[in-house]
C-alpha cells in the first residue's frame, strides 16, 4: 500500500469533507416547493423527517384502509399530499406534482425512486367545481373552542386542518 | 415544544396556543386523546349494510341515457381521449363502460323492455373468487370493486363475471378525477359510487341523475334494513336477479322484467 | 444392453449459432412486439373489453398444456418403466421446462401490469385456480428440475422413481389446473364443464408428444445422430393413440353439451353457423389435427416414413391450436345469455352480439416469441447438458420390446 502524502491526503479530506457538506445540504434543504399550500404550513402531517422517511408506508397503510374498508378520513391521504403540495404557475393553474422539478419528482428523482401513484391518481388539486363528489368533504367544524377537556357535552372541535397539526406536535418533537 | 421546520408559520401563536393545551391533555389523559383520535376516525365500510340498488325497468324509458351520462361523468371516464384513429367499433368494445342501457324484446310476446346493467355486486361474486392476487374484492358493505394497487391486469375477472360488468383500460389515461384513479392496465367496475356513500350521500350519481329527469327508475339503499325504502319496495313487489340461476345473490334487483 | 452414452449437442458451429441467432432475432422481434402493446396499452391489440382473452393467451395456454404433456416420455420411461422411452427422459424433462417457459413468458408480457410480477407472486388469493396455477408453475420447474438432476448425476439415481412420480402427478396437477382455469367458468356457456379438466390433460399428451418428436428429430437431424426406426414407430403409435383420444374427448364434450337445451346456441355457433370458429373447428382441429395424421401415421404405406411423422406431428400442433383458438376466443366470441327468453335490440356493449376479434400482428409476433424462447432454452439446454444420447439405434437384440 502506497503511503499517503501530506497533500494528497489533505485532498482526500477537503473532498470527503465537501461530500458530506453536500449530502447534508441534499437532506436539510426544504423540497416543498415555493407557491403550495404546504409552503404556508409548520408543518406535513407529521414532522418532517418522519414525512421524509416513512410517508410511504402511511401511505400504503392507510390505502388499504381506504380502499379496503372505505375508511375516508385517514391521517395520509394521498389527494391531500397532492392537495398541499401542488405549486401553481404564473397564470394560476396547478402544475401537476410529479412534474420535473415538483415536489413529488424532485426527491423520487434525486433517490431515483420510481413515483407510480400518479399512473392512476390525479395529479393536481381537483378545482371544486369538477364533476365528481366524492372525497371533496371538507367538515366544517366551529374553531373557537380550544379547550379539549372542557366539557362532555361539548366536544372537542377543531377544524381538520388544526387537527392534523396538532397531530404531527403531539407526535413528533 | 419547538418544530425544527422549514416553514414560516402564519397563525403560530394561536397554534402554540392549542398545542400546549394538547400537549397537556395527551399527557394528563391519554385515554381522552385516544377518544379523541377516533372521534376523528369513521368506521369505514360496515357489515351491518349491504348496499344495492332496485331498477324498475317499466319507468326506465327509451332512448334515455342520464344514467349511464351521470356515471362517466361522476367517475371522470369522460375525461378519457378516444386514441386517434381508433374505429367507433373498437372505441366502444374498449372504453370502459360501468353501466350500459340496455334495451330487450320478448321473444315470445313482443314486449320491450329497457334497463341499465352494470356490476350487480353480488354476495359470491365470481371475479373475486377468480383474482389471484385479491384484488377484485368485496366490501364489508357488500359493494364489489378492484383494488387496483395490486391487480395485475390478469382479465380473468372479467372472464369469470356473467354479466360482462368489468371494463379493462387499455390506454394511457391522462386526468383522472382525485376520487376515481385510474390507470392503463387495469380493471374497473361500477363500485355503487363507493366514494359517494361514505363521505355520506344516500343516492348514487346514476339515481340523482334518473330522478332528475323524472323517471325514479333507479332506488339505491341498504338491503339488511327493513326500514330503508329500497327493502320496503323489495317487499312490496316481485323483483328478480339476472341470471339468478347462479345463485350468486346480486345486491341490484330489478322489477317488470 | 448397451449402456445409453449422453453427449452435449455438438454441431458444427455455423449451423448451430445461425439457428440460435434466427431464434433470438424472433424473441428480440416478440419482445419489440410487447413492449408496443405495454407501452400504448391494449388498445393497439384486437383484444377488447368483449374479447379479453386473445392470441397471447392462445399461444401461452397452448404452450402450457404441451409442456406437460411433453414430461410424459420421462414419466413413461421412469415411472411406469418403458425401456425404449428410458433414454429420451432427460431431454423430454428438458423440453417440458423450456415449453412452460416459453408459454409463460408470453402469458406474463401480456398482463396489463406486466410490472407488477412482484405482486402476482407474492399476494395469493387462495379461492383462485389463477393463484393455484402460479404455485404450479412454479413448483413444476422445481421438481422437473430435480428429476433432471436426478436422471443425469449417478450419486442420485436411488431418487429418480419418488422424483418421477411426484412429477408426474405434478404434471396431471399442472394441466388439471389449466383445464380449469376455463372449467371453473360458470358464466360461459362454452366452458362451464368439469370434463375440461381431464380433456386439457389429453390435449397436453398429445401435443406434448408431437413437439417432443418434432424437436427429437431436428436435433437429431441438427447434431447428425441416428434415431432407430423401432424407436420413432413406438413415439409414433403413442401419438396416433393420443391424437384418437383428443377426438374422443370433443365428441363427448360437444354431445354431453348438445345434451342441454340451454348450450344450443353455443353449439350451433361452434358446430355450424360460427363463420370463422365453426371452420376452425371441422378444418383445423377435426381434419388437420385429427384426421390426416390419423391416416398418416397409421396408414401401411407410411409405417417406416420420418417425413410422414414430422407432417403428421406438425399438423397435431397444428390442429391443437386451433383447438385451444377455438375453446379461448370462440367460448369468449359467443354471447353470454343475460335475459333468457329475450332478444337484445340495443346495447353499447354489444350485448346479445357475437363479439368480434381480429388479431393483430404484435399479438401474434408475442406468441411467436414464446415458441422461441422454448426453443432457445431447449437448444442452449441440449448443447449445455448430457441430455440426448450419442445415438438412438435400435437395440440390436430387440430386449426391449
Amino acid at each position: 500500500m502506497d503511503r499517503l502524502t501530506g497533500i494528497k491526503r489533505f485532498a482526500g479530506v477537503l473532498i470527503g469533507g465537501a461530500l458530506l457538506l453536500l449530502s447534508t445540504g441534499a437532506i436539510s434543504e426544504t423540497a416543498v416547493t415555493k407557491g403550495s399550500k404546504a409552503a404556508g404550513l409548520d408543518a406535513c402531517v407529521a414532522p418532517t423527517a418522519v414525512m421524509r422517511r416513512d410517508h410511504m408506508d402511511y401511505l400504503k397503510h392507510d390505502r388499504d384502509m381506504t380502499v379496503r374498508k372505505g375508511v375516508r378520513d385517514t391521517q395520509y391521504s394521498l389527494s391531500e399530499c397532492v392537495e398541499c403540495h401542488a405549486e401553481k404557475d404564473d397564470a394560476g393553474a396547478y402544475k401537476p406534482v410529479n412534474a420535473e422539478g415538483q415536489f413529488c419528482s424532485s426527491c423520487h428523482n434525486y433517490v431515483a425512486v420510481s413515483l407510480s401513484c400518479f399512473q392512476c391518481h390525479r395529479k393536481t388539486p381537483e378545482s371544486t367545481a369538477g364533476s365528481g363528489t366524492a372525497m371533496k368533504q371538507e367538515g366544517s367544524f366551529s374553531t373557537d373552542s380550544l379547550g379539549l377537556l372542557q366539557s362532555l357535552g361539548n366536544p372537542v372541535s377543531l377544524s381538520r386542518d388544526e387537527l392534523v397539526r396538532l397531530h404531527a406536535t403531539v407526535k413528533g418533537d | 415544544m419547538s418544530c425544527s421546520n422549514d416553514q414560516p408559520d402564519m397563525n403560530r401563536r394561536e397554534f402554540l396556543g392549542k398545542s400546549v393545551v394538547a400537549a397537556t391533555a395527551a399527557v394528563v389523559a391519554p385515554g381522552v386523546m385516544l377518544t379523541v383520535a377516533n372521534a376523528a376516525s369513521d368506521e369505514g365500510a360496515s357489515s351491518a349494510v349491504r348496499w344495492g340498488l332496485l331498477i324498475d325497468t317499466n319507468k326506465c324509458a327509451d332512448g334515455c341515457s342520464a344514467c349511464v351520462d351521470a356515471c362517466n361523468k361522476e367517475n371522470g371516464i369522460d375525461l378519457m381521449q378516444r386514441p386517434t384513429g381508433q374505429s367507433d367499433e373498437m372505441w366502444n368494445a374498449q372504453r370502459p363502460q360501468w353501466v350500459r342501457k340496455v334495451k330487450l324484446r320478448d321473444k315470445q310476446t313482443g314486449e320491450i323492455s329497457n334497463l341499465p346493467m352494470m356490476c350487480q355486486h353480488c354476495e359470491h361474486p365470481p371475479c373475486v373468487d377468480v383474482c389471484p392476487t385479491g384484488a377484485s374484492f368485496k366490501r364489508a358493505d357488500g359493494i364489489v370493486m378492484v383494488d387496483r394497487h395490486t391487480c395485475i391486469g390478469c382479465r380473468y375477472c372479467m372472464m369469470a363475471c356473467p354479466y360482462k360488468a368489468r371494463s379493462f383500460i387499455h390506454q394511457d389515461v391522462a386526468e383522472q378525477l382525485t376520487g376515481t384513479p385510474r390507470g392503463k392496465g387495469c380493471v374497473e367496475s361500477c363500485n355503487l359510487c363507493a366514494g359517494r356513500i361514505d363521505a355520506g350521500h344516500s343516492t348514487t350519481a346514476c339515481q340523482d341523475a334518473c330522478n332528475k329527469d323524472g323517471h325514479q327508475a333507479i332506488l339505491f339503499g341498504d338491503l339488511k334494513n327493513p326500514d330503508s325504502a329500497i327493502a320496503k319496495a323489495l317487499k312490496a313487489e316481485s323483483s328478480h336477479q339476472i341470471r339468478a340461476d347462479l345463485e350468486l345473490n346480486t345486491g341490484v334487483r330489478y322489477t317488470n322484467i | 444392453m448397451i449402456k445409453t452414452q449422453y453427449r452435449e449437442l455438438y454441431c458444427s458451429s455455423p449451423r448451430y449459432w445461425g439457428g440460435l441467432a434466427s431464434l433470438a432475432f424472433i424473441i428480440l422481434v416478440g419482445l419489440g412486439a410487447a413492449f408496443h402493446m405495454e407501452h400504448n396499452g391494449h388498445f393497439v391489440t384486437g383484444m377488447s373489453n368483449q374479447i379479453v382473452w386473445g392470441l397471447p393467451h392462445v399461444f401461452a395456454i397452448f404452450l402450457i398444456v404441451a409442456a406437460s404433456g411433453a414430461l410424459n416420455v420421462a414419466s413413461i420411461g421412469s415411472v411406469f418403466g418403458g425401456p425404449m422411452y428410458k433414454p429420451l427422459g432427460r431431454f423430454s424433462g428438458l423440453l417440458a421446462i423450456g415449453l412452460l417457459a416459453g408459454g409463460l413468458v408470453v402469458l406474463l408480457l401480456d398482463l396489463g401490469r406486466p410490472d407488477r410480477l412482484i405482486v402476482a407472486m407474492t399476494t395469493y388469493n387462495f379461492k383462485s385456480i389463477f393463484a393455484w396455477n402460479i404455485i404450479l408453475y412454479t413448483g413444476f420447474f422445481t421438481i422437473v428440475g430435480l428429476y433432471l438432476w436426478t436422471m443425469m448425476d449417478r450419486k442420485f439415481e436411488q431418487y429418480k422413481r419418488p422424483v418421477g412420480f411426484a412429477a408426474f402427478f405434478w404434471r396431471i396437477a399442472l394441466t388439471t389446473g389449466t383445464g380449469s382455469i376455463f372449467g371453473f367458468l360458470v358464466a360461459r356457456e362454452a366452458y362451464d364443464a368439469a370434463i375440461m379438466a381431464p380433456m386439457f390433460i389429453i390435449m397436453s399428451f398429445s401435443y406434448g408428444l408431437a413437439f417432443f418428436i418434432i424437436t427429437l428429430i431436428s436435433a437429431y437431424w441438427w447434431a447428425g445422430r441416428t434415431i432407430g426406426d423401432l424407436r420413432l414407430a413406438k413415439l409414433k403409435n403413442l401419438l396416433g393413440v393420443f391424437v384418437g383420444a383428443v377426438l374422443y374427448f370433443a365428441l363427448v364434450y360437444h354431445l354431453t353439451n348438445l345434451y342441454v337445451t340451454q348450450h344450443h346456441g353455443v353449439e350451433r355457433f361452434i358446430l355450424l353457423d360460427g363463420g370463422v370458429y365453426t371452420n376452425m373447428f371441422w378444418i383445423g382441429q377435426v381434419l388437420i389435427g385429427g384426421i390426416i395424421p390419423l391416416f398418416l401415421l397409421y396408414s401401411p404405406a407410411f409405417t417406416t416414413s420420418r417425413f410422414a411423422i414430422m407432417v403428421a406431428s406438425l399438423l397435431v400442433l397444428i390442429g391443437g391450436f386451433f383447438q385451444v383458438y377455438v375453446i379461448v376466443i370462440g367460448g369468449q366470441a359467443y354471447p353470454m345469455n343475460l335475459f333468457p327468453g329475450k332478444e337484445v335490440l340495443t346495447s353499447s356493449f354489444f350485448d346479445g352480439v357475437v363479439a368480434s376479434y381480429t388479431p393483430t400482428i404484435a399479438e401474434a409476433l408475442l406468441g411467436i416469441a414464446g415458441i422461441a424462447v422454448s426453443m432457445t432454452l431447449v437448444a442452449i439446454g441440449s448443447r449445455m447438458l448430457r441430455v440426448l444420447p450419442e445415438s438412438l439405434e435400435d437395440p440390436a437384440d430387440g430386449e426391449c420390446i
